[in-house]
């Protein structure tokens, strides 16, 4: 009973509660508090579904399929496999920690903001386990909504300007994107994920796929991939993402960019349209290397640390559509477990940046300096973070980043070793900045200003990110399971590694 | 049945130390620091003296130890935490935890004054961690994982004075040329993967052993990129210039990392994927030019510098260069033995600097020593021992080492009479450099200032302010002493009478790869042996003339090759051509090309496009918001009808 109905109460309970945030006092801490005890029930409900996980299964679990409207026929279809399942966890381990950062630095319009808070959560977890092509589609637009105004109401100095930027980019491709859908369901009937897949395969397996059939594909194929690729973003459409993140409050941008964007493309647009797909993915193969290095030279001359952060998750992002688009197990794998490390690390890289910004009030690198001996325990969580983002072997980034080039080096040799240079620029970008701000003789601005070293809250919300930095890095097998059982089937049939490793071995001997 | 080794126990003792002293290290006090910090890698040095006793009495080797679950595993690849121990490793064992055991002892009187003890004690601990995992690795991978962690122990400990620039400047250095190393190493790994499906030692290796007919080609090409990694961590050309700025970490750091081990992993990397090279002369011919270009020059920029840290670093890039000449010239296992005798006394010149460095309250510019001797008769007895040692004296531990590389040179295949002729040449250099730094420091009239120290109130004997070290730090002056003396002679050439026990030892690792010594080839390597001895007689008499006799000889001398010396001075300004050729147009044309071309003015320009454009929209739309309701009612109707006829026209028409 549970099973069936876990993923319906991770995905509305949030949406209840955003509506009983509204009610509470909008004074004293109640807002934070009710916001705090939500989130860390979720979690702990969300744990239910790696415990309860069939590991042999390669199909949907905790699966719930209701009719919900006849005609168009649109059901509510929802379910995790080995793809969705970690991140559907990972919203979860997010949420209570974007409250606690939080927690002193919103102080106006609290209500509204736990409000939007939780409403979003309700969004991406909505995206995760939709099966239904339409109540994917509601979540999906749902999740620009909130993310937008929170941009907006919460951001630094010009959040309205960055919050409309960042609503067109997401919205104007979602339009695209709807037309799309809508010629789907006209050729096949229905929206179901798994029925859409099976009609999809049968025209192309046929062999007699119509003309209009395949023109028609490809536009919508291409309409998904713009919408989608917008979201993660690929360069060059990552427009948004530097005002996006230098605007948004800490726990917006921990959610901002990546993993619905990169969730999407594997799920809605690669699993979908497998024959399109492996006819863009050389592009997008190129594109994920290309912004690779550009970010990652970007972040290099940026003097404002939240700019740097823009970049530098661009960089990091990009490793993961190069690991997608490349079709090989272990660089497909790689990419999915690089979301997770991404997002965990990221974060913590966001929370540390907000902490930095609570306290001297500036992301100007350039009024730093000398941070380390004030704070020598923000320092420490700060250097660790560092290091599992440069990718340090036997913390997490690594196998993700080891997984997704040593994967894509197999089809795409030269690309791959060019994108492998992104190692050397995120060591160099990452240790230029925490010299900046935390070695060297403190700077003026640092000693005018006695501020207190992390407390207590702050440990709370960093501790668990460092934490999983470590075990993942040195147990990725714990994730790797469900990932590996489902991701790299979802690769078009024509390429695999062993395919590719068959044939150069045979080539050596 | 084999019994168990518990090699697994072996990195996590140093790693315990270091989580203890990490996280409780601040609140506790001194003594409680170093007991932790001394315990761990002591217990480590224990179980590896346990190992060797196994593996005397009759263990069988390779010992190979697994953990049932693997670390990283996909469909088509997989990762463990394995553990592989030959003699080889078992060398790098003694090594790395008795040199390390010793310099842990030192630091303990060496830091005793410093804030952030505990740091210091934490991070050493890291770095024996990271290095025992490097040596006791059975894959690419998690030598990988030991590659870079020693790389991060290297950049905390370099950058342990945070607060000064030069060291934060000199650790992120470090870091990120080793990271272009590393990058080499990736793609090596990603081309093993691509051709052997694993990156275990075993399997790849015995994948190309059971294909001879598997030469060059690939191999050649992953050879060269692991070589690629071992200059970035060897500090070879072109990846040296990290090494001597990184001697802005405290003393026992360079005597530790940045000397003995950490910086021979490149040595020990080749040596170990050494089938792989076997199958490339081209990569092996790569290697022995690198080696001997650097020992030269490295050797070069020596013989000027003035602060004695310094030259000792030049010094240990040269004689990094002899390892991987002898490495290039197939003779692994005079590399390696080459690698033990200079970890044992390059660690002895670092500590015996640190201890004259120590007394004079911190100055390291040689021209302000002078006159040491009978001021610090331990240090001074401990420098001879070592300085003997590394130019080459018999029966000093560098003797024989080195000697064993000029010889492989001169005979190998490989090898070569030009090359031969480089390492001699460095040979000399190198004399001539040490007997300068062990003049210039203990020797003559005292040049520093009378009150260059405020240790006065510590003074046991000498003269107020410079005084011995205490007994912690002089005990591995002393050990190390002895070992700089007589580690060589494991290593007795046959050709000398001696049995050259080190190389029957590492056989079963590297075959027999360097051709058996004949009873015929004898008198060409005694010949050989007095020939480099007449070298480092040269050196010493040369800086014995220069900087003891006739001191103004050496400013006389210096005239008419102003522009020479000007060029060793500025070390051949190759961290200037570095920074202007690299470094500096990477930034401009990030910042102006990528930037403000790119970024700004066509993607932000895209967006103003768009913004404009959908402000249109919004003023077009805002004027059918009229308020008239049959006007609304008629865009109902309208977008009705647009969208029955999208549907039924795109429905017919597909």
């Amino acid at each position: 009973m549970l099973n069936a109905s876990i993923l319906t109460w991770l995905t509305f309970l949030p949406a209840i509660g955003a509506v009983v945030v509204m009610f509470l006092p909008r004074h004293g801490r109640a807002p934070q508090v009710f916001t705090l005890l939500l989130t860390l029930l979720l979690f702990v409900m969300a744990l239910h579904l790696p415990t309860h996980y069939d590991y042999h299964q390669q199909g949907f679990q905790y699966e719930l399929n209701v009719p919900w409207v006849s005609s168009p026929a649109i059901h509510y279809h929802v379910g995790v496999d080995g793809l969705s399942m970690w991140l559907v966890v990972l919203v979860s381990f997010l949420a209570p920690l974007g409250v606690l950062i939080s927690w002193r630095v919103i102080e106006d319009r609290k209500s509204e903001f736990y409000a939007l808070f939780l409403l979003q959560q309700t969004a991406m977890y909505g995206v995760f386990i939709a099966l239904d092509l339409i109540l994917y589609y509601a979540f999906w637009e749902l999740s620009i909504v909130p993310l937008a105004l929170l941009i907006g109401m919460y951001g630094r100095k010009n959040g309205r300007a960055a919050a409309i930027k960042f609503f067109l980019y997401a919205f104007i491709p979602s339009a695209l994107m709807l037309v799309g859908m809508l010629w789907l369901y006209t050729q096949t009937g229905t929206f179901d994920l798994v029925q859409l897949q099976q009609q999809i395969h049968d025209w192309s397996a046929s062999g007699s796929i119509t003309a209009a059939h395949a023109t028609g594909l490809w536009l919508t194929s291409l309409a998904f991939l713009l919408a989608f690729a917008v979201k993660v973003p690929v360069f060059p459409l990552h427009g948004w993402l530097r005002d996006g993140i230098s605007e948004a409050p800490t726990a917006v941008a921990m959610i901002l960019a990546g993993k619905l964007g990169l969730y999407s493309l594997l799920r809605w647009h690669i699993a979908l349209f497998p024959t399109e797909a492996a006819h863009v993915a050389p592009l997008m193969v190129a594109l994920g290397a290309i912004g690779i290095l550009y970010g990652a030279l970007l972040a290099l001359v940026q003097t404002d640390l939240k700019r740097l952060a823009a970049y530098a998750t661009l960089s990091s992002l990009s490793f993961c559509v190069l690991g997608i688009y490349a079709f090989t197990t272990a660089s497909m794998d790689g990419a999915v477990y690089q979301i997770l490390n991404e997002s965990v690390s990221a974060s913590a890289f966001f929370m540390l940046l907000g902490v930095l910004y609570e306290r001297y009030g500036t992301y100007d690198m350039a009024q730093f300096g000398g941070v380390a001996a004030k704070m020598p325990r923000l320092a420490v969580l700060f250097v660790i973070t560092t290091l599992s983002l440069i990718g340090l072997p036997a913390l997490n980034n690594f196998v993700g980043e080891f997984l997704i080039l040593s994967g894509s080096f197999q089809t795409h040799e030269r690309i791959t070793a060019a994108a492998t240079l992104g190692v050397i620029l995120s060591a160099a970008y990452m240790l230029w900045m925490v010299q900046r701000v935390f070695y060297g003789a403190p700077s003026a601005h640092v000693t005018g200003l006695v501020r207190p070293d992390v407390n207590w809250r702050e440990r709370a919300a960093l501790w668990p990110t460092v934490a999983l930095m470590i075990v993942m890095g040195v147990a990725s097998i714990f994730w790797m399971r469900a990932i590996d059982l489902t991701v790299p089937a979802m690769a078009p049939k024509m390429a695999s590694t062993h395919t590719a490793l068959d044939v150069r071995m045979a080539s050596t001997r | 049945m084999t019994p168990s080794l518990y090699l697994w126990l072996l990195p996590l003792l140093p790693l315990a130390g270091f989580a203890i002293n990490g996280t409780m290290g601040r609140r506790l006090p001194k003594s409680v620091v170093s007991s932790v910090a001394l315990l761990f890698p002591a217990a480590a040095f224990v179980q590896v003296l346990w190992i060797s006793a196994q593996a005397y009495h009759g263990l069988a080797l390779p010992y190979v130890e697994r953990f049932a679950t693997p670390w990283i595993a996909v469909s088509g690849f997989h990762a463990n935490f394995s553990f592989l121990l030959d003699q080889l490793t078992l060398i790098m064992l003694l090594v790395v935890t008795g040199v390390g055991f010793v310099i842990h002892l030192y630091s303990v009187g060496y830091m005793a004054e410093e804030d952030g003890y505990w740091r210091f004690f934490s991070y050493m601990n890291l770095f024996l961690f990271f290095m025992l995992t490097l040596v006791l690795a059975a894959n690419f991978l998690l030598l990988f994982v030991g590659w870079e962690g020693v790389g991060l122990a290297s950049y905390l400990l370099i950058g342990f004075y945070y607060q000064k620039d030069s060291a934060a400047n000199a650790g992120k250095k470090a870091f990120i040329v080793n990271r272009i190393g590393d990058f080499g190493f990736l793609l090596a790994m990603f081309l093993l993967i691509a051709h052997f499906g694993s990156l275990s030692f075993t399997t790849v290796f015995a994948s190309i052993t059971a294909h001879p007919g598997m030469q060059g080609g690939a191999l050649t090409t992953i050879a060269l990129l692991l070589v690629l990694g071992a200059t970035g961590k060897s500090a070879q050309i072109p990846l040296y210039v990290w090494l001597p700025d990184a001697m802005e970490g405290p003393t026992p750091v360079s005597a530790l990392i940045h000397a003995a081990t950490m910086v021979t992993a490149g040595i020990y990397m080749v040596a170990r994927t050494h089938v792989l090279f076997d199958r490339s002369p081209l990569a092996l011919g790569v290697v022995a030019v690198i080696g001997a270009a650097t020992a030269f020059f490295a050797a070069t920029v020596g013989i000027v510098q003035t602060d004695i840290k310094r030259v000792l670093a030049y010094s240990t890039i040269s004689q990094l260069g002899y390892m991987f000449l002898a490495c290039g010239v197939a003779a692994y296992s005079t590399a390696i033995f080459h690698l033990m005798t200079h970890a044992f006394f390059k660690a002895l010149l670092f500590l015996a600097a640190g201890s004259v460095i120590h007394a004079l309250g911190g100055e390291q510019d040689m021209r302000l020593m002078g006159g040491l001797r009978k001021k610090l008769p331990v240090t001074f007895w401990a420098m001879t021992a070592a300085v003997f040692a590394i130019s080459g004296f018999f029966p000093f531990a560098g003797f024989f080492s080195k000697d064993a590389i000029l010889a492989a040179t001169f005979q190998s295949p490989h090898g070569g009479k030009l090359l031969w002729a480089v390492g001699l040449v460095t040979a000399g250099l190198t004399s001539f450099y040490m007997f300068r730094l062990w003049y210039m420091t203990f020797f003559g009239n005292p040049r520093y200032p009378k009150h260059a120290t405020d240790h006065a109130g510590h003074a046991t004997h000498g003269g107020p302010g410079v005084h011995e070290s205490p007994w912690i730090m002089l005990l591995p002056l002393v050990i190390l002493g002895i070992l700089s003396l007589t580690g060589g002679w494991i290593g007795w050439p046959e050709a000398l009478g001696g049995h050259d026990w080190i190389t029957h030892f590492l056989d079963p690792v590297f075959g027999n790869t360097v051709a058996p010594a004949t009873v015929a080839s004898f008198g060409l390597e005694r010949i050989l042996a007095g020939v480099s001895m007449l070298t480092a007689l040269i050196g010493w008499f040369l800086a014995d003339l220069f900087y003891r006799r006739r001191p103004q000889l050496a400013d006389e001398a210096e005239r008419p090759i102003q522009p020479l010396h000007k060029l060793l001075w500025n070390k051949y300004w190759v961290d200037e051509i570095y920074a202007n050729v690299i470094v500096w147009p990477i930034l401009v044309v990030s910042r102006n090309v990528l930037g403000r071309g790119i970024d700004e003015g066509v993607i932000d320009g895209t967006n103003t496009a768009w913004t404009a454009g959908a402000r249109g929209a919004s003023s077009w739309i805002r004027r059918m918001q009229s308020g008239n309701i049959r006007s609304y009612a008629g865009w109902l109707a309208a977008g009705a009808a647009a969208v029955l006829v999208v549907v039924l026209y795109l429905a017919h028409l597909y």
